[in-house]
């Protein structure tokens, strides 16, 4: 059987498996980012905790992902909210780390400008620090999606569906083809995606500072 | 209308910054703040938008203590134009200048239109300018942006941290007679930062000069020429504008050491004391220096043959003298009045401690305007 008519005999496979991956990626990118990005913000305030809590992140991520996610049987059980759980760990040291050293990075002047103008810290936060720093949170957004929808191919293993299983299916019935119907389309979303968020960091920064760098 | 009691501000690394400044500000007035780099002038400033809070001592607005306001509300009733511009470069150029009150909820529809006058008012068209980004613009655009952006919510009160130093001299010029203009129609207090000396003389109404966190004078223009506090201030104030300013030197470095003789001198050394220094007059002093009177070659001429006489005998006592803390404009007008060849300096104790001489004062005035 050739590459083409796998596809088309599978059609209805590969469409579940790419939902349930798009599924995987968007509830765990969710969750890492409205954990992530407050995360990220509260540790700019307090900066001397910053350098422990991004480590403790970093080593999560560390862990070996299939290792990550075998660690959730015992605790979690099989499923879509393991799975997620175990992508969402994964994907938030990124998203942390870049809304760190983002809103750290922002120039100096501007935020006094601000609290000089008469903000409130809120409104420096809103008005003047996540609007300079989007450019790198979304940088970090980018890195972690592109991340989980790597890891989430292996999310099969343990019960949560997705692009996997035709993979995995693939390497139990030795199908090279199988094996493609499912990676061709993990490896095509990873990029597509990547391009997309790539263009949206672009439309983020700030117009005036676009030609600086 | 802005008071400093006794303040003092010492930063966490231990860095003395002020050290117990006291003035006032009155209401209406054009106040600059001069001094070199690093004497405390920034700091100074932003403990009045209470960007730096005081270590010791308060800060009084309106006769409130500032430390007891709310600090949000009290920076929108001031305008600030930041040091180093400050534009968010993320807002177009009208979302920066309209900041402020749209932070205070104004009207948005008057102050969109008033963004647009204060931009033709500094010279940018608001057409072109309005929605461009602050990277659009050039360093002196910006700066000018940065200034109309304190004014848009109208405060009774702007500080100015050196807001037109990038700016080329003919347009600072121009928003110099600007703010001038400004300041004279709508009567706002404007504190000013500065370090061009020129820039405090033409628009100050007082000038406050400082040192290493310290006020060292605080006086009109016009007195800080004519009676520089000290050595750092003529220094900083520049021989050059002293000068140019028609201010005489002090007496003290125009007088000469006088040629001096004790009161019981005999007349015949005295001559010869004369010729010896090319002197005509001789300074008559006695003990502990004191000045005793001036006994001219004439009147020697005129008693010589009187070989028991002495210089007291001959000297005149009655002459002007003027004391050493007066200006050099007194002594002028002294010798003038009186014809008199010969002023004598003396010190407050009456001690003669020097001497004016009409070749002396001609000196002063051929390096002041010979050269010129
Ligand atoms: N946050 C800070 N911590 C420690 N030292 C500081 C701090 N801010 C300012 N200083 C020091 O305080 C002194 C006064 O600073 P300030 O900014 O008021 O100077 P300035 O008179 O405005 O100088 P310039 O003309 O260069 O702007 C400087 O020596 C500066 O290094
Ligand atoms: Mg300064």
């Amino acid at each position: 059987m050739d590459l083409f008519t796998i596809f088309q005999d599978r059609l209805p496979d590969i469409a579940t498996g790419f939902r349930e991956h798009l599924e995987l990626t968007f509830v765990s990118l969710f969750f890492a980012i409205i954990i992530g990005v407050p995360l990220g913000i509260i540790l700019t305030r307090y900066r001397k905790g910053a350098e422990a809590v991004i480590g403790v992140t970093a080593v999560a991520q560390t862990i070996p992902s299939l290792a990550l996610l075998g660690f959730m049987i015992p605790l979690m059980g099989i499923g879509f909210t393991p799975a997620v759980v175990a992508l969402t760990i994964y994907g938030l040291l990124p998203i942390v780390r870049n809304t760190y050293t983002g809103i750290v990075g922002v120039d100096q002047a501007a935020i006094e400008a601000g609290i000089g103008m008469g903000m409130t810290s809120g409104q420096v936060l809103y008005l003047v620090e996540i609007p300079l720093a989007l450019s790198v949170i979304m940088a970090g957004v980018r890195t972690s999606t592109v991340l989980i929808i790597g890891v989430a191919t292996l999310a099969s293993l343990i019960g949560a569906g997705g692009l996997g299983d035709m993979i995995f299916r693939g390497i139990a019935m030795s199908s090279n083809e199988l094996i493609l119907a499912g990676a061709m389309p993990a490896a095509v979303l990873a990029v597509i995606f990547d391009f997309l968020l790539k263009r949206l960091e672009v439309r983020v920064t700030p117009k005036g500072s676009r030609n600086k760098a | 209308m802005i008071r400093f009691q006794e303040v003092s501000k010492v930063f966490p690394d231990g860095f003395k910054a002020l050290d117990n400044i006291t003035f006032h500000i009155d209401e209406g007035e054009l106040f600059v703040l001069i001094g070199p780099s690093g004497c405390g002038k920034t700091t100074t400033m932003k403990m009045i938008n209470r960007l730096i809070e005081p270590t010791k001592g308060k800060i009084w607005i309106a006769d409130k203590d500032i430390s007891k306001e709310n600090p949000v509300e009290l920076r929108r009733s001031i305008g600030y134009v930041i040091q180093h511009i400050g534009l968010l470069p993320h807002m177009t150029i009208g979302e920066n200048v309209a900041l402020v009150p749209k932070l205070k909820k104004m009207d948005a529809a008057k102050y969109q239109k008033r963004v647009d006058e204060l931009l033709s008012l500094v010279g940018l068209d608001p057409s072109i300018y309005r929605d461009r980004y602050p990277a659009e613009l050039s360093g002196g655009q910006q700066q000018r942006v940065g200034v109309i952006r304190a004014l848009a919510a109208e405060p009774p009160i702007i500080l100015m941290d050196e807001p037109f130093s990038a700016l080329d001299p003919i347009s600072r010029e121009q928003l110099q007679d600007e703010l001038i203009r400004l300041q004279q129609e709508i009567k706002k207090t404007i504190v000013f930062v500065t370090h061009d000396m020129d820039e405090a003389l033409k628009i100050a109404d007082r000038i406050c000069i400082m040192q290493k966190g310290k006020v060292v004078q605080l006086d009109s223009p016009e007195h800080v020429l004519r009676h520089p506090a000290n050595d750092f201030v003529r220094s900083f104030i520049g021989e050059e504008r002293l000068n140019a300013a028609g201010v005489l030197p002090d007496i003290e470095e125009v007088m000469l050491k006088p040629v001096t003789a004790g009161p019981n001198r005999g007349l015949a050394e005295s001559i010869k004391l004369m010729h010896k220094h090319r002197v005509d007059s001789l300074l008559v002093t006695g003990a502990n220096d004191a000045f005793l009177g001036i006994a001219k070659v004439w009147d020697i001429q005129q008693h010589y043959r009187e070989e028991e006489l002495t210089l007291k005998d001959i000297m005149t006592i009655d002459v002007p003298t003027i004391q050493i803390g007066r200006s050099l404009a007194e002594a002028i007008e002294l010798i003038s009045e009186n014809k008199v060849a010969y002023l004598p300096v003396l010190s407050d104790e009456e001690k003669l401690v020097g001497v004016i001489t009409r070749a002396s004062l001609v000196d002063v005035m051929a390096n002041k305007y010979g050269n010129a």
